[in-house]
């Protein structure tokens, strides 16, 4: 099983180092690489902050108040996991396409949402939205609304209660969502796929990057920047172990 | 602080939470609002804080209306049931949060702020915890913060939910003693929650009793207890006897006890009569009533009387001749407090 998992992580690794180091750094040199990573960089760089905000704010709302619709929203923030990227990245495609419903009047304004940066960034909020709120609605539920009201009795405004008590007491799940969806918004392939149109240099992210390389035969290539991928990876599921530990001590202190 | 509430009205879906409630308070007093869980005391907490809002009427604290001021701006100290201490602060910082949060031109400087800190918790009797977090202190300390916390921003008006009811017996009555000391060292005004009625007797310069989102009778404890406005706070209040009635020509009249009659105001028709146990009186047999057992009961001594299928228990004081088991005996209703059944 270890075996099966380590594995092709060897594979990655040996396979970009095939042909030496100097193979490696002039893969990492190509300008298309260099606008490959630099894209996905761009993309998770608005998409995550965006879903920070968004998903707390959802979480908020889920986890603090009982409302008309609240089971629906709940069940609305999970669709993008339900739903294969396939089709999140059609239905932009579908919405904003040159025969989309709103492509003709985009495209009269000179605005291009498809096969473009915009079009990017749309499909990977979709895909990673639930990353935040989901793992926020347990623990905002749990801690329930008690302490947020404390402190405006004692006078804070809605600003100052965010930032010194909500914020502090939801960090490390927050920071845990973040890096979920961190890896996911630099991970994705699928809808980003539907909506790059694969043009070299310009809409090619990481993930495509390296299957059009690999389309190529070029190997090394392909093979070096999707270490670059694992790496990522590795991080990820390192900073994971770290924080789930602090999400865990945070939950136990807190029963 | 006199506050005065007027005619407040709050729905939660089909039930009213406060039904038409009215509450003056005046400054310095000490007031426990007594009621089962459900009858709005809470609502009520929340309400003059400003996190919930009333559907109708009106709330004035020194003759201004509390209407269109938002919570953080009433000044009113709100200790939570669970405490709802900041978690990821120490004890010093909770404390000082409600200075710490004000507008600049308002806040004291950081010497200021410390200082006043550590004397509100040395005040409290927790000088030397000011650098622990909430989860190293044990309940009754975390119950002290709490109120450290709400006390810093200087209150108009003290607002306490239950703030015993997670605590041990022990510890729950020494913090009565000593909250009602803060009280009034402090002179503050304190409205506080609870259902435990000894608690409130014990505390109160006086008690609102609450049922379904209305105040029943609010009066000094030694009031409430001696004249209850009706069955349902003689009841609340403490250990009742209940008997049914009929209430004919100013005379009640018991069933199964055709010899008795006690004069009451009461109006004619269906009726209950109340005692507390201690004001039946024994009467020698031959009656209606038989007794079925006798113990000790501290300085009293519990009878146990059966008629027809009922039980009545008396209490006796010990140095009163005692009946025995199985005799036969009358009993003295006329202290009985006679109310139209409802």
């Amino acid at each position: 099983m270890t075996l099966l998992l380590v594995l092709p992580l060897a594979v990655i690794f040996t396979q970009a180092l095939s042909k030496g180091w100097g193979a490696v750094q002039d893969a990492l040199a190509e300008p298309d690489a260099g606008s490959a990573i630099g894209l996905t960089l761009m993309v998770a760089a608005v998409t995550v902050p965006l879903n920070a905000v968004c998903g707390t704010a959802a979480a908020w709302c889920i986890g603090r108040f009982r409302f008309p619709g609240r089971t629906l929203l709940t069940t609305l923030i999970e669709l993008p996991f339900s739903v294969s990227p396939v089709i999140s990245g059609l239905v932009w495609v579908l919405l904003f396409g040159a025969n989309g419903w709103f492509g003709p009047w985009l495209d009269r304004h000179g605005v291009r949402v498809v096969f473009a940066f915009p079009g990017l960034v749309l499909a990977t909020v979709f895909v990673t939205f639930p990353f935040v709120a989901r793992s926020l609605i347990p623990l905002m539920q749990e801690q329930g609304a008690s302490e947020e009201e404390a402190a405006i009795t004692l006078g804070a405004g809605g600003w100052q209660t965010f930032r010194r008590v909500t914020l502090p007491n939801i960090r490390w799940a927050l920071l845990y969502g973040v890096l979920l969806c961190n890896a996911r918004a630099m991970g994705e392939f699928g809808a980003v796929s539907v909506v790059s149109g694969h043009i070299r240099g310009q809409t090619l992210t990481m993930p495509l990057y390296v299957e059009a390389l690999f389309n190529d035969y070029e190997w090394v290539g392909a093979f070096t920047v999707a270490a670059l991928l694992s790496m990522l990876a590795l991080v990820t599921l390192a900073l994971r172990l770290l924080l789930e530990r602090r999400v865990g001590a945070g939950r136990r202190m807190h029963a | 602080m006199n506050v005065d509430l007027r005619d407040l009205r709050k729905q939660f879906g089909p039930t009213a939470a406060l039904d038409g409630l009215n509450l003056a308070i005046a400054r310095g007093e000490f007031i426990a609002l007594l009621g089962p869980s459900g009858s709005g005391k809470t609502t009520l907490l929340r309400v003059l804080a400003g996190l919930d809002f009333v559907e109708s009427g009106t709330i004035e604290i020194d003759g201004r209306s509390m209407h269109d001021v938002p919570a953080r701006k009433r000044r009113i100290g709100l200790v939570f049931q669970h405490y709802a201490l900041f978690r990821h602060m120490t004890v010093a910082r909770n404390v000082a949060f409600g200075l710490e949060v004000r507008p600049r031109h308002e806040r004291p400087p950081r010497a200021v702020i410390r200082a006043r800190v550590q004397e509100l918790l040395q005040l409290m009797g927790i000088g030397d915890l000011g650098q622990r977090y909430p989860d190293q202190i044990s309940g009754g300390q975390r119950q002290r913060v709490a109120l450290a916390r709400a006390l810093a921003i200087e209150p108009s008006l003290l607002l306490l939910d239950e703030p015993f009811g997670a605590l041990d017996a022990k510890v729950r009555k020494a913090l009565r003693l000593w909250l009602r000391d803060v009280h009034d060292r402090m002179g503050l005004t304190s409205l506080f929650v609870t259902h435990d009625q000894a608690e409130a007797m014990e505390m109160a310069d006086r008690v609102a009793v609450l049922r379904a989102g209305r105040i029943e009778q609010v009066d000094t404890p030694d009031r409430l207890y001696a004249e209850p406005a009706n069955a349902f706070v003689h009841e609340f209040l403490g250990e009742s006897v209940r008997l049914d009635c009929t209430v004919e020509a100013g005379m009640a009249r018991f069933h199964g006890m055709p010899d008795i009659c006690v004069p009451t105001g009461s109006r004619a028709g269906p009726a209950i009569a109340l005692l507390r146990p201690h004001e039946i009186g024994l009467l020698p047999g031959p009656g209606p009533m038989r007794v079925e057992s006798v113990h000790a009961s501290g300085p009293m001594r519990r009878v146990r009387l059966v008629l027809e299928a009922r039980i009545i228990e008396v209490l006796l004081p010990e140095d009163l001749a005692l009946p025995t088991v199985g005799e036969s005996c009358g009993i003295d209703l006329t202290r009985a407090r006679i109310y139209p059944a409802d």
